[in-house]
């Protein structure tokens, strides 16, 4: 099969966020930045199918700038056969998944793979905005793939529970955990990447219907009140009277 | 103009997100000083549609149609695109849920518009329209500015209050606008888990770590749960070692979820998991070590160990609502 996965680079997640002084960047002194975790799974799922079919290719596509090549490095390390790069600093997922419809539309795919969510934006939402501009079917949250031929079988969260869906290729999938376990780059893997092809594109200058105006912190916790091993009742009470919650 | 708002429903009832979304619908149709239409996908009765009145829409359009009444993301989203461009939606809200999930891009995508994921506040509409939602899984708010002619919100659960009055919403039966290739995945089997409050909807949740030792011991946890009506979660090494499915996992990498009270046990408040729950209205804490970080974020703490706290927790709590 031939195989599009959609990476984003986002910062590790041990990152403590802040922001600029005016409060409209997001601060990156410091920032470590690590392929997103769910595009992980999403990379691993994709040689895995291929394996299982015994062919095929694994192409992993960015919308974003050069300091993000040292992940799509690590993604072409991991197995996929190339990458691409679309070089735009984009500005809301609209506009992300509009350059990647647009890179994708003619060259063939069998499937785009990527993760439910990014763990910066979190807006989970260029899977389906991919699958419209293509018009081709999305399963979201997936936790279990197989494919036969040309139809796949999935698993996927829904609200409450889990249901399985049967779509014909091509399609787009987002995966959630469970679907696998990222695959760790090992020595050869490394090597071979520095060879592998890194195909950096103009943007098609797709519009951004969104942008973000300013950032903010979460407001600052009261203080803890510790209550004795033995006030477990007061607890109970506090929760009930002063908390309101139950 | 109208504000469009998507109630879903499960099995011919509304979810409180369901609601909450025609509550906070109405509220922005009131600063627009337009009308809230809900909009209904599938089998239900009109008296149970008519209900959503009381949470502020005028109007319910239903599309009674049995095949919507599986999910299926295309058809849900050609449904809903052609209501709002026949009712002139500027504003179309829905549930931040998976079904939503699945929906607003396609919807966003169709009507050329914006999309606001997982907003928490009513937008400012003054002069522009921004809104907040949650970023950085919690860790951070972005107020987003959408810039289109159309705008689609969709609201993180237990978010907004519901708004409750006594007036019933005349209710418009119409026929959907899909054809059957507008399935384009089929939808095999739906397997809902019985019993067991989501935990994404949940308003009361108990959560455990690595302190509870071992994964026989959740009966403890269960127990608490169980008494207070509340939804069961765990940390990540809890999932990652198997003592509990995945889809309990919150934090960073798990789910995210603003519950009004979130009860950590022997859980120490790793970075990737305080980010999970930040957002709950009232967390306590309770673990042996007084230096956890988890304190840090809690409202109420207790230091002591797990086994000796929540038998007595339960206890207390069994007695209390005995007592309301």
């Amino acid at each position: 099969m031939k195989i599009l996965v959609c990476v984003s680079n986002v910062p590790d997640t041990t990152t403590k966020i802040s922001f600029s002084p005016d409060n409209t960047q997001f601060n990156t002194a410091g920032v470590q930045y690590i392929i997103n975790p769910y595009d992980e799974l999403a990379l691993t799922k994709a040689l895995e199918l291929n394996e299982a079919a015994g062919g095929g290719t694994v192409t992993a596509i960015h919308v974003g700038l050069a300091d993000a090549e040292p992940n799509l490095r690590k993604a072409l390390a991991v197995g996929a056969d190339d990458a691409v790069r679309i070089d735009m600093m984009p500005v809301d997922g609209f506009q992300v998944a509009a350059e990647i419809a647009a890179y994708a539309k003619d060259k063939g795919f069998d499937l785009i793979l990527c993760g439910r969510e990014s763990i910066d934006y979190n807006s989970g939402i260029v899977p389906g905005m991919l699958a419209e501009f293509l018009d081709w079917p999305e399963a979201n949250v997936i936790t279990s793939i197989g494919i036969s031929g040309n139809t796949a079988k999935i698993e996927r969260d829904i609200d409450g529970g889990r249901e399985s869906m049967e779509l014909q290729m091509p399609f787009v999938a987002s995966c959630q955990k469970e679907i696998t376990e990222p695959r760790i780059p090992n020595m050869r893997g490394i090597m071979m990447a520095r060879t592998k092809p890194l195909l950096v594109l103009a943007p098609q200058g797709s519009e951004a219907p969104a942008k973000v105006a300013s950032y903010a912190l979460p407001p600052a916790k009261a203080g803890c009140k510790f209550l004795d091993v033995n006030e477990v009742e007061k607890l109970v009470e506090l929760l009930h009277t002063e908390a309101k919650v139950i | 103009m109208s504000v469009l708002v998507f109630a879903e429903n499960n099995s011919g009832q509304f979810k409180k997100a369901a609601l909450e979304a025609v509550s906070y619908a109405a509220a922005i149709a009131s600063t627009m000083q337009t009308n809230t239409i809900a909009l209904v996908l599938g089998t239900m009765t009109d008296e149970v549609a008519s209900q959503l009145g009381k949470y502020g829409a005028e109007k319910v359009i239903k599309l009674n149609d049995a095949s919507l009444d599986v999910m299926e993301g295309h058809a849900y989203a050609k449904a809903i695109a052609a209501v709002a461009t026949a009712e002139g939606s500027k504003v179309i809200v829905l549930a931040n849920t998976y079904t939503g999930k699945a929906v607003a891009p396609r919807l966003a995508v169709k009507l050329s518009a914006g999309l606001a994921a997982g907003v928490v506040e009513l937008p400012k509409m003054e002069g522009g329209f921004e809104v907040k939602r949650t970023v950085f899984s919690n860790k951070g708010f972005a107020s987003l500015q959408l810039t289109s002619e159309v705008k689609v919100l969709s609201l993180t659960p237990n978010s907004y209050k519901l708004v409750e009055s006594g007036a019933i919403a005349t209710v418009e039966n119409r026929s959907a606008a899909i054809e059957a290739n507008d399935f384009k995945a089929k939808v095999l089997e739906v397997k809902k888990v019985t019993g067991k409050i989501p935990l994404t909807e949940a308003e009361l949740v108990v959560s455990a770590g690595r302190g509870m030792k071992a994964a026989e011991n959740w009966h403890l946890v269960e127990k608490l749960a169980g008494e207070l009506g509340a939804a069961t979660a765990c940390s990540k090494p809890v999932s990652d070692m198997h003592w509990r499915p995945h889809d309990e996992h919150v934090g960073q990498t798990g789910i995210t979820i603003k519950p009004n009270l979130y009860i950590a046990i022997g859980i120490s408040g790793a970075i990737q998991h305080l980010a999970g729950v930040s957002g709950s209205k009232v967390i306590v804490a309770i673990n042996t070590d007084k230096e956890a970080p988890f304190f840090k974020i809690a409202d109420y703490g207790i230091v002591g160990d797990a086994f000796e706290v929540l038998p007595r927790l339960s206890a207390a709590v069994a007695k209390f609502k005995a007592a309301n």
